[in-house]
């Protein structure tokens, strides 16, 4: 597994070398904070087998956090502290936020957990969109500038395809090692069979809101880059068309494997941006809603399941 | 000692008398002459009185897109995500009905029978494949929803509709309800809209009727027995994939009746089947999935809740809907009327 990774890495680094400033930000960086979003997703769903349609709003949470806390030039609430203290408190808030959802829909299991979330996501967009004194309403806040370190404004194009790398190697790595870790294991035995898992001992729920908390973390983290990516935050970015587009990233990707949501999210990026000049910019939403069915009809597990599927018969030699 | 020996009241009959004083001071509420101090806490009768109705009206609603979907899920384990989007497309179609035959029941009807095929089409079509497997249903729920609403825009475009009602329909009718008394003595009533009383009204009867027609004759008995075990209902005999589709058939032509009636009380628009696929899950999120009475709880908590705190507290009133959901979750994870599952 060590040379494919490597080449990965090689190509993602000497990507910019090639790449105009359009495919560094608008595809690799936008395609990155997507697979981190999905990412989050892919640990709730693969590791603990809960379906989450509310990670937009954690990243929602983390991003407006930037915006009230930070500096914003709509003139509401704003409070202007320094980046430094504004990401953690941002992220952390994210991730409480995750937990108290998770805590929510860890009361219920199964197909009860996707509704629940989804009614969350939800009732939170209408809630933005109904507050004017907090959120400013429909319009949002805008004019949210990503910090400017040692004279390197992190929002050019090269310094920020570099910062959503950076963060989301580090989450993809922080994942991987995570599910081989001693939690990460038990909660692949709770998404399994949590009954046996309560009998031995072990607190189901307390694994399952730990797993929420970690998840939000890396949804808190893609919410703040994609609030710096866009210079404001309103509802629509945490809309329910956001929060499908998450799963559907996933999905699309594959949710066994945690490279299946970047993968996904290039997929998806690729064809938001390109399949314009096909469809028009009018019929998108038909189009990667029937990519989205055909995937969920012909493979469950999405790209990384057809690779897993005819992979192996490509290897396999020939009968003489 | 008898074991029949009164030992004070129990906790029933507790809440009975706090029920009884509830309902008591909900009569005075609606029905007396307010006082000065009251009419300066609660802005004035008539906004409260209002608020009152227009949250009954809308639970009404409610209740008619909410009972299709928990009917559904009961039965099926499924969860509809495009349920939304056969309000909206019985809505889209009762309009062009209503408005080209000048009938506007002919609108209602084609709205129910346009959803009432859309979901037999998706039951049998879709949902029949991946029987037993609840995400992937799901999912291809999502997935239809996002290509229904995005091919109902290029049909509709982004325009608001508004479904004319006919005019034995229209106007307002005077309530005995006293709203406040003039200086003079005179005494000024509360006038309502008289299509929207009918809307409750509908919603009643509907819900009436759903309710015997699960608990009093043969196929509602087949269905309730599906709800509880459908693989012991299959075994004694009973062709499922049926019943699966009649369910599915009511539920989502209910779903297109209510988009009919809905869109003539307030208006048709895009984004309205996410409003009403939320509003459906957290009704039978909070009234127990599968239980007819528990949607009419569930649409009665959430309607009431979202009107009242459209008046009272306007910017905050989505999150009433919110702790509403969360109070019950914490309390009562199956909701208020599911069964444990």
């Amino acid at each position: 597994m060590t040379a494919p990774y490597a080449a990965l890495a090689l190509a993602l680094l000497v990507f910019p070398a090639i790449a105009s400033d359009f495919f560094l930000t608008q595809i690799g960086g936008y395609s990155l904070i997507w697979g981190m979003l999905a990412l989050s997703l892919m640990v709730l769903a693969g590791y603990g087998g809960m379906v989450s349609l509310a990670q937009i709003t954690v990243a929602g949470v983390a991003g407006y956090s930037v915006a009230i806390f930070g500096e914003n030039a709509t003139g509401i609430m704003g409070f202007g502290w320094p980046w430094g203290i504004v990401v953690p408190v941002a992220v952390a808030l994210a991730a409480v936020a995750s937990a108290l959802i998770g805590w929510i829909a860890v009361r219920t299991t199964g197909i009860y957990t996707i509704m629940i979330t989804l009614a969350v996501a939800t009732a939170t967009f209408y809630f933005t969109q109904q507050n004017a004194e907090i959120f400013n309403g429909f319009s949002g806040l805008s004019g949210l500038r990503a910090p400017v370190i040692w004279g390197v404004s992190l929002r050019d194009p090269l310094p920020f395809y570099y910062l959503c790398l950076g963060a989301a190697v580090l989450s993809f790595a922080a994942v991987l090692y995570g599910a081989r870790s001693t939690f990460g294991l038990t909660l692949q035995a709770i998404r399994d069979n949590p009954r046996r898992m309560a009998a031995v001992g072990y607190d189901v729920t307390a694994h399952k809101v730990f797993a929420w908390a970690l998840a939000g973390v890396i949804a808190g983290v893609a919410g703040v880059l994609l609030v710096w990516f866009n210079g404001r935050i309103s509802p629509g970015t945490i809309g329910v068309g956001a929060a499908i587009n998450v799963l559907i990233i996933a999905v699309i990707g594959g949710l066994r494997h945690p490279i299946g949501p970047f993968l996904g999210a290039v997929v998806v990026v690729l064809m938001q941006t390109f399949a314009i000049d096909i469809v028009g910019a009018d019929r998108f939403n038909t189009l990667i809603g029937l990519v989205f069915l055909s995937i969920v009809f012909v493979s469950p597990d999405g790209l990384l399941g057809l690779w897993a599927r005819y992979a192996p018969r490509m290897q396999q030699e020939p009968l003489r | 000692m008898s074991l029949a020996e009164p030992q004070g009241i129990t906790a029933r009959q507790g809440w009975g008398v706090v029920a009884l004083a509830a309902a008591a001071l909900l009569c005075w509420l609606v029905f007396a002459v307010w006082p000065a101090w009251l009419s300066d806490l609660l802005i004035s009768k008539k906004a409260f009185v209002s608020a009152l109705l227009n949250g009954l009206t809308l639970s009404g609603l409610y209740f008619l897109v909410a009972s299709g979907f928990t009917l559904i899920f009961g039965l099926m384990r499924n969860v509809n995500l495009a349920h939304g989007s056969l309000y909206l497309l019985g809505a889209y179609v009762g309009y062009e009905v209503a408005s080209r035959t000048g009938f506007w029941l002919i609108g209602v009807a084609a709205g129910f029978a346009v959803g009432t095929l859309v979901g037999l089409a998706l039951q049998v079509l879709v949902f029949r494949r991946l029987e037993g497997d609840d995400l992937r249903q799901t999912l291809v729920s999502i997935g239809i929803s996002i290509v229904a609403a995005d091919l109902m825009l290029a049909v509709w475009s982004g325009a608001t509709y508004q479904i004319l009602t006919p005019a034995w329909l229209d106007g307002a009718v005077t309530l005995p309800v006293i709203s406040v008394v003039k200086s003079d003595g005179t005494l000024v009533f509360l006038k309502y809209p008289f299509y929207r009383l009918i809307v409750l009204a509908a919603a009643v009867v509907i819900g009436i009727g759903l309710w015997l027609g699960l608990n009093r004759t043969r196929v509602g008995m087949i269905i309730r027995a599906g709800v509880d075990d459908r693989e012991m209902l299959s075994a004694s005999g009973v062709n499922v994939h049926r019943v699966f589709a009649l369910v599915f058939a009511l539920g989502a032509g209910l779903a297109g009746f209510a988009g009919v009636v809905g869109g003539s009380a307030l208006s048709v628009a895009p984004g309205e089947d996410v409003r009403y696929l939320l509003t459906s899950l957290v009704v039978v999120i909070v009234g127990g999935l599968g239980s007819i009475p528990g949607a009419a709880i569930g649409a009665l908590l959430i309607g009431l809740a979202e009107q009242v705190g459209l008046v009272y507290f306007p910017t905050y009133g989505i999150a009433l809907t919110f702790v509403i959901m969360v109070v019950t979750l914490a309390v009562r994870p199956q909701g208020l009327m599911g069964g444990r599952r």
